[in-house]
């Protein structure tokens, strides 16, 4: 296998990066969201490039008469259903992260993260 | 009573008098009467179990055992008898003192004066009854924390400061020194149990004996060994009656008792004579005798002199046991107790010079001896026993030290002792001399006589006890027979 | 089957159910009935778990009764029992402290949703400790960060708002990190039994050849559960976390949610790799260094806070990595030391953070200078933390000590001389910042203007109590966590 043909975890890889740096170099306490989001999500395509096999289908019986050709090869489920578990937590996560920011701009007005320090710092 | 239970008794009745005097916070005659039977009922305990038979054949009582094969055991042993004797007697003394002291002088905090006291003597009567080293050790920390409040008792800045040299020197070394040996000799020996003849002969690398040693000398900061002398001046900041048990009595007596149980129980003489390490704590406790009393000589406050010469004279037990003969280590537990008494006289004299003369300075003291003459006449008798003189209770102890020397041969030791007595001589006699044949400078600006009665009473009763010391010291020679290496 | 064979589920489901309900009646008071009772159960439960494990044996339970490698199971031994009976220990005893407490910083129609969360969290913790499923451990972190991080926001100062927020970005990272770990290791074995993976990797060889993809699965974890520990340098959340969460959330997690982490850490690393193995050393080694930093950075970082909350939060750091290195001995004794330290420190932290509780609902807050005077004014608390202060130190008697000694003995049994003299550093760097707060308690005079500042109430002062007398019973006889913890031990060097 080349390096090519790894190529969707290479784009987990570019996503996590991707995300990671959104979180370190934004001030902003929305993008800063949105960039956890992107770096989780490289966690989707990791699972889910792991149950996938080239040219399985969905590990169902299928009745052998109505079927051309048996089918030999299953995709693993697991993975897929813990993806959905995680994407749960995922959507959890930012839900509280955007009910943090809500009340972050109630207190302090301001969603950016340099002015929030300043006005820790004033007082 | 059994023998076990009275030895236990020895650390709970202290502690439930703690918490007697506590509660009796509000009724201060109540409370003080609490303190004096407390102290009268530890003495006549430790008389009770010298006077039996079978008090020095006991197996060790167990107490608790927070770790498999680490227990907190008491053994009775002949010097812890004589320490637990001496201090239950002079607590006793001392709080007939305090009284005068703290009403004479209207202290605040007295409850918390006298609850801390008895905790402390609670931890001292630990120390003295330990069975092992970790005993040992977790007593010497109680010491330490019960100490605290005493030392700072005044609360104002100098005393905070006092209090930080106090407690940072002490719990710093016993952390980080004390602590670490005790581990090691535990690690090796895999006991700490104190055991006659030493536990360390034959298992330790002959190397290693002058570190570990070295470790536990400077690791016990209670013995004062210069350079890291520096909490007991400090320490003086404490009312007088504090210093003079604790830092006359209790605290640096404790930790001179410890190097001597570490010396003859842990190391063994064999081993150290044979490694020839004992060398170097003679020389440590040379250098620290003679240096402390050249301090002592440039010192006007008089409680920092006498602090000095505490330091000086503490070194002297651990020269007198680092020599390693039957005759030095008897004049070492000799001096214990003719230190004790003639160094709490001197505080205690100090103490109430303060009160009825609101004097703290040498310098101030020409002529005071025609007003109080008993506190300077005890205070006379003190001095000459501090210098080795008869006939007071020093000049027995420093015989024996001296007969120590000379049948070790060794001639430096001697050259030491003899110049240090030269020293102490030169910043004792002139106090006294002051106090006596000069006239006084300038009128006093009250006119005053003696301190209150129960003050004058409990120091002509120590400096009594020196010379009684003096003329039957067989009480502590037949306990130091009993020592390793001395009898036997 | 008998009923205790549904134990293991009972202590998560008790908790988990209890938390609708105490939004559902919408009155403070019920609910905290509710979280009370829940609590107390648990604690049972969680002693009826552990009396069952010491006696008869380890516990298993399989969820809807599908046996283990396929359904998730549940597996509770002498190292399961010890956390839970942490966990829900100091739970039993935060909540009867969280009425007055949360009273006054939470405003009264928000108490019901904060016992609620409270219960998610307690639940969420207990989850990850009953169950042998490694994606199952995962679901109850998050469960119980998330609620932790609602419950740092409820904090009364806005500060405790970008605390929450910082924790929640950190800690979803880390999350993230170790779901990474747990994806990689199904990748290699397909299994997410934690029994089973260990046999698995076993039997398939890929512990003993130098498999690459295993290597990054155990980067991944570590470095996630690190951040979820506050193990050094990963610790940047903690002390905001601490210092503006309300007081009872702090002792709850300060007490429980990095212990649970460790946990996880051990049942990972330990339990899975097994022993003896290259990757065990050289994890031992990797960690160390983070956990020497961690006693002696922290502990100096901790002497110039003067916010006392944000100080004992870096002492938290620093005993994160007491427990740390004991792990990174990879021997018997040097795990045992570290899991008695996670017992000990729960008991110290979780009443010195008490004392903090107290103090701030009388005083207000807790800067050095409100400690001026409280010496007289409220001397049951400051003795207190006198006491929780002696057994962070280490001094003997207390619970602090048995497990420094227990860490000097396992440093000493593989002869590292230099690693005993930073622990007692450590001490040493602890008996200053602890003195500076008594020395101002009980000697500086109280401020001019004179509040009406008493002795903290009752419902305060009892849990507080308790955990002073649990630190010096546990410090005279420490044989019942002692014994747990070498049996745990065993366990996890064994290998399974």
């Amino acid at each position: 296998m080349s390096w090519i043909g790894h190529y969707n975890y290479w784009a987990a890889i570019v996503l996590m990066m991707l995300g990671f740096y959104v979180v370190i170099s934004r001030g902003n306490l929305i993008k800063k969201l949105i960039g956890l989001n992107i770096f989780s999500t490289s966690v989707f395509l990791l699972y889910i490039s792991m149950g996938k096999i080239k040219d399985a289908t969905a590990p169902i019986l299928v009745d052998s008469t109505l079927a051309p050709t048996t089918v030999q090869v299953y995709s693993n489920p697991l993975p897929h259903v813990l993806i959905l578990t995680a994407i749960v937590v995922g959507v959890a996560t930012t839900a509280v992260g955007l009910a943090l920011t809500v009340r972050i701009h109630e207190r302090y007005g301001t969603i950016e993260e340099d002015e929030i320090r300043a006005k820790d710092d004033s007082l | 009573m059994a023998t076990q239970t009275m030895i236990q008794l020895c650390i709970l009745l202290p502690a439930c008098g703690a918490l007697f005097i506590a509660a009796s916070s509000r009724f201060p005659n109540l409370r003080e009467g609490v303190t004096l039977a407390t102290a009268a009922g530890l003495f006549a305990l430790v008389c009770g179990i010298y006077l039996r038979p079978d008090a020095l054949h006991l197996a060790p009582i167990i107490l608790a055992e927070p770790l498999p094969g680490l227990q907190l055991q008491l053994t009775l042993e002949p010097l812890g008898l004589l320490f637990a004797g001496i201090a239950s007697l002079l607590w006793f003394i001392t709080s007939v003192y305090t009284i005068g002291y703290m009403r004479g002088n209207k202290e605040h905090n007295q409850t918390r004066l006298y609850v801390c006291f008895a905790i402390a003597l609670a931890s001292t009567m630990g120390i003295a009854l330990a069975g092992n080293l970790i005993t040992l050790f977790l007593f010497y920390e109680l010491l330490t924390l019960s100490t605290y409040p005493l030392v700072t008792h005044h609360q104002n800045h100098d005393a905070i400061v006092g209090g930080r040299y106090y407690l940072g020197i002490l719990i710093s070394t016993s952390v980080g020194l004390l602590l670490p040996a005790i581990i090691w000799t535990w690690h090796i020996a895999g006991t700490t149990t104190f055991t006659p003849g030493g536990i360390l002969a034959g298992v330790i690398a002959p190397s290693m004996v002058a570190l570990l040693l070295l470790m536990y000398a400077y690791g016990i900061g209670k013995a004062a060994l210069m350079p890291i002398h520096r909490w007991l001046p400090e320490a003086m900041v404490a009312p007088t009656p504090v210093s003079a048990l604790l830092h006359a009595v209790a605290v640096v007596k404790a930790g001179v008792f410890c190097m001597v149980k570490i010396v003859l129980y842990i190391f063994g003489a064999q081993l150290l004579t044979a490694t020839g390490t004992n060398t170097i704590l003679i020389a440590l406790a040379a250098f620290t005798i003679i240096s402390a009393s050249i301090i002592a000589l440039r010192q006007d406050n008089l409680k920092r002199r006498l602090a000095y010469s505490t330091i000086s004279q503490l070194s002297y037990i651990t020269l007198a046991v680092a020599i390693l003969t039957p005759l030095s280590i008897t004049g070492a537990v000799l001096h214990i107790a003719a230190h004790a008494f003639g160094k709490i006289t001197l505080f205690f004299a100090a103490g109430a010079i303060y009160t009825a003369a609101h004097k703290t300075k040498v310098s101030e003291l020409d002529g005071i001896g025609q007003r109080m003459p008993w506190t300077l006449g005890a205070f006379a008798i003190a001095s000459l026993s501090m210098i080795g003189l008869p006939p007071a209770a020093g000049f027995v102890s420093k015989w024996y030290i001296l007969q120590g020397a000379f049948s070790a041969d060794n001639v430096p030791i001697i050259a030491i002792l003899l110049l240090s007595t030269l020293l102490n001589a030169g910043y004792f006699v002139p106090i006294v001399y002051a106090a006596f044949f000069k006239k006084e400078t300038s009128p006093p600006t009250h006119p005053h006589g003696e301190a209150p009665w129960t003050m004058v009473i409990a120091l002509t009763t120590t400096a009594l006890l020196t010379l009684i010391l003096f003329f039957w010291p067989q009480i502590p020679l037949q306990l130091a027979a009993q020592l390793p290496g001395v009898g036997r | 089957m008998t009923p205790s064979a549904h134990l293991p589920i009972i202590q998560v489901i008790i908790p988990l159910l209890a938390a609708p309900l105490c939004i559902i009646f919408r009155s403070k008071s019920v609910a905290w009935s509710v979280a009370l009772c829940a609590a107390w159960t648990s604690f049972a439960v969680s002693i009826l778990i552990a009396v069952h494990v010491s006696t008869i044996g380890s516990l298993g339970y399989d969820i809807g009764g599908w046996p283990a490698p396929w359904g998730i199971s549940y597996y509770i031994d002498y190292l399961n029992a010890f956390v839970l009976l942490i966990v829900s220990g100091i739970c039993a005893l935060a909540l009867p402290y969280a009425r007055l407490s949360v009273a006054q910083e939470i405003d009264s129609q928000s108490q019901p949703y904060f016992y609620s969360l409270l219960l998610v969290c307690f639940a969420g913790l207990l989850g990850i400790t009953v169950t042998g499923d490694a994606f199952n451990m995962y679901v109850f972190l998050e469960l119980s960060s998330l609620s932790a991080y609602a419950l740092i926001g409820m904090g009364p100062r806005r500060r405790a708002l970008t605390a929450a927020y910082q924790y929640l970005v950190m800690g979803t990272i880390g999350a993230t990190f170790i779901l990474i770990g747990i994806g990689l290791l199904y990748s290699l074995t397909g299994t997410l039994n934690i029994h089973d993976l260990a046999h698995q990797l076993r039997v398939n060889d890929i512990l003993s050849s130098d498999n690459r993809t295993l290597l990054t699965a155990f980067a991944f974890l570590t470095v996630g559960l690190s951040l979820k520990m506050a193990l050094f340098p990963l610790h940047l959340w903690l002390p905001n976390a601490y210092t503006y969460a309300p007081s009872v959330v702090t002792i709850f997690l300060a007490a429980t949610a990095t212990k649970v982490a460790i946990y996880m850490l051990l049942r990972f690393c330990f339990c899975i790799i097994g022993n003896g193995t290259i990757l065990q050393m050289t994890f031992g080694k990797i960690i160390l260094i983070p956990s020497l930093s961690a006693i002696i950075v922290a502990s100096i970082v901790a002497i110039f806070q003067y916010d006392i909350k944000r100080m004992l939060a870096y002492s938290s750091i620093a005993q994160i990595g007491y427990m740390i290195l004991g792990l990174s001995f990879a021997t018997t004794t040097g795990l045992t030391a570290g899991i008695l330290h996670m017992f000990n420190h729960a008991l110290m932290k979780g009443l010195l953070f008490m004392v903090m509780g107290a103090i701030s609902y009388r005083v207000g807050s807790v800067y050095l200078s409100d400690f001026r005077g409280l010496g007289k004014k409220m001397p049951w608390t400051m003795v207190a933390f006198v006491l929780g202060g002696l057994s962070l130190m280490g001094v003997p008697l207390t619970a602090g000590f048995i497990s420094k000694w227990y860490l000097i003995k396992a440093a000493l049994e593989i002869g590292w001389w230099d690693i005993v003299i930073l622990i007692l550093l450590g001490s040493l760097l602890a008996v200053i910042y602890i003195w500076r707060v008594v020395e101002t308690a009980y000697f500086n005079p109280a401020q001019e203007i004179e509040q009406e500042t008493g002795e903290a109430p009752l419902s305060l002062m009892i849990p507080m109590w308790i955990l002073v007398i649990a630190n010096i019973y546990f410090g005279i006889d420490s044989s019942i966590p002692l014994n747990l913890a070498h049996q745990a031990a065993k366990i996890l060097m064994g290998g399974l």
